[in-house]
């Protein structure tokens, strides 16, 4: 958090190359520009033809786009994860803890660590999982944790993502483009494996089935539809986990089960993996307009007849007023002192802090409460004046609905340009699989690179592009 | 197991890939024929628009039949809803509902397919291009069925796909008999104009079986040779008789698979028994037009009845 150059993840002050990308450094220099263009075009193509696209929201040519692939991997050494994978664990594990408090006891608002109207006011709290017991007691069973770094050994969480998060499959694609087009690269250099994350996943799925499952869980993916800008994802996962890709009017609800329409007949499902946020899961209890959901499956859930992943009223645990408390929730859980830092951020609800961010538009970063996907936020050194002057309009208007936090100085990794390599910066988000027995994070996850230069908006959707993540194997 | 909805997506994917190719073809011999015969082109192309089932959309925005307006209209109009845009753009939507179903191979082929015929249907067709984007389209097509048949399991994911091939190619071998009817009856025989020999060569390129029928009757081309060759003759892989073997074959397995006849099962037992005891004397006498009339009737009852049968809609 300082003025001073970002955090360079393959060369050191000095213009020397780090151990973890020495391997790669070696190889780079000595291939030819020209090859590795013909590389980055081919692997293009291959994205392409395998259609491994999203459609853009609020475009008028609503086409569908790849999302950049930079063939650059960023390198993470043994060391440095097993650090981070045990900050993500230990608040992943919050999480939960935080989650089936809320929807009890309520423990942490009588101890006073958290305010009551940060619950009882919260849109995302669904207060019909009040006293419901999920089965395996598993609240996220699949979490994204976004992460950013500034410095050696300086990591800090930027958002949870513990209702739908997406981008899982890109990391799998990344992994399978690189070892398809440079092969040579994986023998010089110790990878960790990511391809067993659809076999956990349906492992850990599975092992959360409802109290009504008979025999072996029957396990489907729950899309909005082909329209839907992750949909090549949801269908992806479906196919690798071997299992049903489902829609609303595939189902119903049959003696007391969740049924889908085959054709042989209905036949009941017992872990529904939903890509469908809350609102839209059931017109009979939620936004009735609904025709991505299933009527009555929230009453099915809750009588034990079906497992939703993520549970029902997750979102409240991951939306940027709670975020800010994390390290209150994280101790309160754990009894451990949190192993990754927040963003310090202010709560523009208080006054306080809302003097203090109006004070210093220019230099902070404003999100919306309740947004996500880069949309509707402001980043106050690169914003015009004529953009800083409508959100100060925007945060007088409605102060509750944004967080402030400091501009972090994004780390960078270089990526591949007309000009050879060249940094740029990235963020990260690991995946995380929670079931009964334990918590799985597939080493590294999804590096999202802004292409830009200088940018820090790693969104796809605003011209972000993704790279193959590696996590080396211990020396 | 398998989802209803996936039963559907898999028959309408193949039924819109199916469509793509007999588009191909009929278009390639309309042209054929307007340029031999330029006197008749506009009543060739009305023929070639009633076949592809579109002379009224193409009536309601064209004020008359040219050769261009109807070629455009046959492959690349967004108005009309069977041009060959609007099919391989439905075909890949189909597909990617169904993706999971799929091999590798059948998604890449649908999906190259599709970014192909956009390439290529971007703008107007130049006649000088058009044999080579129709050569195009049908190689396209054929790289998605060589796919198919090469790397997917015989179940009933691939039941489903070739039921809706040949429902499909029945109905488009279909009518195009029964837009070409009068010059097959008997009577035409007498006739042995030149039109007439046209007409019956353009019959037999839109299916791509003149070779075949040459290979049978020599060089002789009598029209009820031609009729029975596309009706009766079981060898003939766009003949009404293969196509209903083919699905009878299909749906035998299906119900062999789930262990379950069906109301559908009865209906195509029932057509290809009737095309296994019918002559060619037999339907002349009943009257051609009458019997494709109620083939097609039938052939499109026997869908319907699929989709009930095996749940693809709620």
């Amino acid at each position: 958090m300082d003025d001073t150059s970002p955090f360079d993840e393959m060369l050191r002050p000095d213009g020397s190359v780090r151990d973890a990308y020495r391997a790669f450094e070696a190889w780079f220099s000595s291939e030819r520009p020209g090859d590795l263009r013909a590389k980055a075009r081919e692997a293009e193509a291959v994205f392409r033809l395998t259609g491994i696209t999203f459609n853009v929201y609020g475009q008028a040519e609503a086409g569908e786009r790849l999302i950049p692939f930079d063939i650059v991997p960023r390198i993470i050494a043994a060391r440095e994860w097993a650090r981070l994978s045990k900050g993500i664990e230990q608040r992943v594990r919050a999480l939960n803890a935080f989650l089936h408090d809320i929807y009890h006891r309520q423990e942490i608002v009588r101890a006073g660590r958290l305010p009551v109207g940060m619950i009882a006011r919260n849109d995302a709290y669904l207060s019909g999982m009040i006293g419901v017991e999920p089965p395996g007691g598993i609240y996220t069973h699949i979490v994204g944790i976004d992460l950013v770094r500034t410095g050696p050994d300086q990591f800090y969480v930027l958002e949870d993502n513990a209702r739908c998060p997406s981008g899982v499959s890109y990391m799998l694609e990344n992994r399978e483009t690189m070892l398809h087009m440079f092969p040579e690269l994986f023998s010089a250099n110790r990878v960790q494996r990511v391809s067993r994350y659809p076999e956990t996943l349906h492992a850990s799925l599975a092992a959360c089935a409802p109290r009504m499952c008979e025999g072996d869980p029957t396990v489907a993916v729950l899309t909005p539809g082909i329209h839907n800008s992750a949909y090549y994802e949801h269908s992806f996962l479906a196919d690798q986990m071997g299992v049903e890709l489902v829609e609303g009017h595939d189902l119903r609800v049959v003696d007391g089960r969740i049924a889908m329409r085959t054709t042989q007949g209905y036949r009941a499902i017992d872990v529904l993996y939903r890509r469908v946020d809350d609102d839209f899961l059931d017109p009979l209890n939620f936004r009735p307009d609904s025709q991505l959901g299933v009527p009555g499956i929230f009453d099915v859930y809750r009588a034990g007849g079906i497992t939703i992943a993520n549970a029902p009223g997750t979102g409240v645990s991951d939306d940027k007023a709670i975020y800010s408390y994390m390290p209150e929730i994280v101790e309160f859980y754990t009894g451990e002192k949190p192993l990754l830092e927040n963003v310090p951020t202010w709560r523009c609800s208080d006054p306080d802090s809302l003097a203090h961010v109006l004070d210093n538009l220019e230099e902070l970063v404003v999100k919306e409460v309740h947004g996500s996907g880069g949309y509707g936020m402001l980043i106050g050194p690169t914003a015009s004046k004529k953009d800083i002057r409508e959100f100060r309009r925007k945060l007088e208007a409605r102060p509750g609905n944004y967080i402030a936090q400091p501009t972090l100085a994004l780390s960078t990794t270089p990526i591949f340009t007309r000009a050879g390599l060249a940094p740029r910066h990235v963020d990260l988000r690991p995946f995380v699989l929670v079931n009964p027995n334990g918590i799985e994070i597939t080493p590294g996850g999804l590096t999202r690179v802004a292409l830009k230069k200088g940018s820090l908006v790693v969104n796809s959707s605003q011209g972000g592009g993704t790279k193959d993540t590696w996590v080396l194997e211990d020396e | 197991m398998m989802l209803g909805k996936t039963a559907g997506g898999l028959t309408w994917l193949f039924r819109y890939m199916e469509r793509c190719e007999n588009l191909a073809r009929l278009v390639e011999t309309g042209q054929r024929i307007a340029l031999t015969r330029p006197d008749r082109a506009e009543s060739e192309w009305a023929g070639v628009l009633k076949t592809a089932w579109a002379k009224p959309g193409f009536d309601a925005h064209n004020d008359a039949v040219t050769g261009e307006a109807a070629v455009d209209w046959l492959l690349r109009s967004p108005d009309n809803p069977s041009s060959v845009l609007s099919c391989i753009e439905n075909a890949r939507m189909n597909a990617r509902l169904v993706r999971t179903a799929l091999t590798r191979e059948v998604w890449e082929a649908v999906n190259e397919c599709w970014m192909t015929l956009r390439r290529e249907l971007q703008r107007k067709v130049a006649p000088r291009d058009l044999p080579r984007v129709l050569g195009v389209i049908r190689q396209r097509s054929a790289f998605v069925r060589g796919s198919l048949t090469g790397t997917m399991l015989r179940n009933d994911i691939y039941n489903f796909a070739r039921l809706g091939t040949f429902l499909e190619r029945a109905d488009a071998t279909a009518r195009l008999l029964d837009v070409k009817y009068y010059v097959l009856l008997p009577s035409a025989a007498g006739v042995g104009s030149t039109l007439d020999n046209a007409q019956w060569e353009m019959i037999l390129r839109s299916v791509s079986a003149e070779g075949a029928f040459r290979m049978i009757h020599g060089r002789t081309r009598r029209p009820a040779a031609i009729a029975r060759f596309l009706i009766l003759d079981g060898r003939q892989p766009r003949g009404l008789s293969f196509c209903y073997s083919k699905i009878g074959s299909n749906l035998n397995h299906l119900e062999r698979d789930y262990g379950a006849r069906l109301p559908s099962h009865d209906m195509a037992d029932a057509m290809c028994e009737d095309l296994e005891r019918a002559t060619i004397e037999d339907i002349f006498d009943t009257g051609l037009h009458e019997f494709l009339q109620d083939f097609l009737k039938r052939n499109a009852e026997l869908g319907a009845q699929i989709e009930r049968d095996y749940r693809f809609f709620a």
